[in-house]
């Protein structure tokens, strides 16, 4: 089966500096696929390439079995975009972006009103069907760009940083829809820096930094590849002295942030005996998550 | 800057909704639009005309009112699409991020910028249309002839929209169109005849106003408010029309420069 969306090694550069650098993907019909990385790490740029709004240096682009950019109007006609930045329509009413919208996909008027009673119940908008845009919840914003995405019923949708700016009620509403859309069938490719957001939607990821992919697989896998099952958090005053000491004895690899030790391990048993000893530390044990292997492989410095 | 930012516009119909969009706006600020349209214009012909009028018992010809009043309806349609290109086609690119949303569906740049053009010119269209109802209720201008005022409008529109959006492509922010009003239009108002016969000026500045659009709008203009054939109506027709090839093919690769990040 051919991927619904194919990049194979993908090229960008701004004035002289790399943005995507040899990036190659391939995502198959019904996936959930997660696009991470840092600030800067190429993701929406690599987004715009595959719609076709810029084109790439180098490297070939197949959406939707078409070639982009030489094809991209025809391949947008079946994609939806939920963009990073709201761009609806402030003047118009809820039901009135909706309509607008899906005049640019060439629909008749009639057909987009019969599809907006369905759109907006999907995005729990049914009450606010002629409420004016700046009158909506950051929410409620984010849920009518999701169904204005939906209009021209599209088979992929691209999502940049669907849930960034949101409360965790209208967090877990998104979360939620997106799931009923990879259960309709529908390829999602989303970029995200919430890991939580990333290990419960993703059937598969991607970590990108400076350009280039670094990691690729389901969230088990990236754990598993990557890094050590077990993490023990030590933090206190005196959690740098007693880790220049004792870490490395105790883990497999240890990272210092602020006042926390980050202690990798595969068998924490012994270090967690060694911690109820010491009574000016505290700790905590848990298992490894995306969020530990997103800062192994990007680091922890800030990015920006 | 790449090769394809300077290949040749692809027109289609695909304008059309982008279009219709700018019109649902419209209508929902369509009192306040109208007044604006018909105020300032309206104002200075009045105040001018019956002011200096009085003074100058005759202008090229006609009463200086019927002489301001062809300059007026020309000098209004160049306002109307020169702050639709700049002001709300800045809007709409930049601050609402509304050719963003656009671009993401299967209209093209292309598509935009025509939209934006024939949508400045749309409201100039309008704002002529209520100066000219005005002149024709003040008794200002008798002929059928100055029915063709209404293409015209259409036409200055075009290719003040044209220009504007050059600027508006190269606009870093809204404090960049003083620049455009201060050093073009103004000057522009003061040399081509709008309230004043061009040959007053220093030969030297007539040779500047010979080259400048609203010159040859109000070249057609005038003879058409009286009901005389514009000498010379092709070579205007000709300009007007030049400068919103220009003007649209410029801004476009623009556009596409700026908006390739």
């Amino acid at each position: 089966m051919t991927p619904i969306i194919q990049a194979s090694n993908l090229q960008k550069s701004y004035s002289g500096q790399r943005v995507v650098d040899g990036l190659n993907l391939s995502i198959h019909k019904g996936e959930c696929f997660g696009l991470l990385g840092p600030n800067g790490a190429g993701k929406t740029t690599t987004l715009r390439m595959l719609l076709g709004l810029i084109s790439p240096d180098a490297g070939e682009i197949s959406l939707l079995n078409l070639p982009v950019p030489q094809a991209a109007r025809e391949a947008r006609i079946r994609v939806g975009v939920v963009p990073q930045m709201d761009n609806l329509d402030p003047d118009f009413t809820v039901a009135e972006n909706l309509l607008v919208y899906g005049r640019y996909f060439g629909l008749k008027d009639s057909e987009i009103e019969a599809r907006i009673p369905s759109l907006l119940e999907f995005a729990s908008l049914t009450n606010k069907r002629n409420a004016k845009v700046p009158t909506l919840s950051g929410g409620m914003k984010r849920r009518l760009t999701l169904a204005r995405a939906l209009v021209n019923d599209p088979d992929v949708l691209f999502l940049d940083e669907p849930t960034t700016g949101l409360d965790p009620q209208a967090r877990h509403l998104i979360w939620q829809r997106l799931r009923e859309l990879t259960q309709q069938g529908k390829t999602l490719l989303l970029t995200t820096h919430f890991m939580d957001e990333a290990e419960r939607l993703c059937h598969r990821l991607a970590v990108l930094d400076n350009g280039k992919l670094i990691s690729q697989g389901t969230p088990r896998e990236l754990i598993e590849q990557n890094i050590e099952p077990q993490v023990v958090e030590v933090f206190g005053e005196t959690a740098e002295a007693w880790a220049n000491i004792n870490a490395a004895h105790y883990s497999q690899r240890f990272e210092l942030s602020g006042e926390t030790v980050f202690c990798y391990l595969h068998d924490a048993q012994p270090l967690v005996a060694h911690l109820q000893t010491q009574n000016s530390l505290r700790y905590l044990h848990r298992p490894a998550n995306l969020e530990d292997v997103f800062l192994k492989l990007t680091g922890r410095e800030m990015r920006e | 800057m790449s090769i394809r930012d300077f290949a040749l516009p692809e027109l289609s119909m695909r304008f059309f909704p982008i279009w219709q969009r700018h019109w649902l706006v419209w209508k929902k600020v369509a009192a306040a639009s109208i007044m604006g349209h018909l105020a300032d214009p309206v104002i200075y012909m009045l105040g001018l005309g019956y002011g200096l009028g009085s003074l100058l018992p005759q202008m090229g010809g006609t009463s200086y009112m019927t002489f301001l009043a062809a300059g007026t309806v020309c000098y209004s349609t160049m306002n109307s699409a020169s702050f639709e290109a700049l002001y709300s086609g800045f809007s709409r690119m930049h601050e609402q991020r509304t050719w963003e949303a656009i671009l993401n569906t299967p209209i093209t740049l292309d598509d935009i910028v025509l939209s934006e053009i024939l949508w400045a010119a749309t409201k100039s269209l309008m704002s002529g249309i209520a100066v000219l109802v005005v002149i024709w209720l003040l008794g200002l201008s008798h002929s059928v002839m100055s029915l063709w005022m209404i293409p015209l409008a259409l036409l200055v529109g075009l290719a003040f929209a044209g220009l504007g959006l050059i600027m508006t492509a190269l606009a870093p922010s809204y404090d960049f169109f003083l620049y455009y009003f201060t050093l073009v239009i103004t000057p522009m108002m003061m040399i081509s005849g709008v309230f004043f016969p061009v040959n007053q000026l220093p030969e030297s500045v007539q040779m500047v106003s010979n080259v400048l659009p609203l010159t040859h709008a109000i070249d057609l203009a005038r003879p058409l408010m009286t009901g005389a054939v514009p000498p010379a109506a092709l070579l205007h027709i000709a300009v007007l029309l030049a400068y919103t090839l220009f003007g649209f093919y410029v801004s476009l690769v623009l556009f596409r420069r700026r908006l390739s990040r």
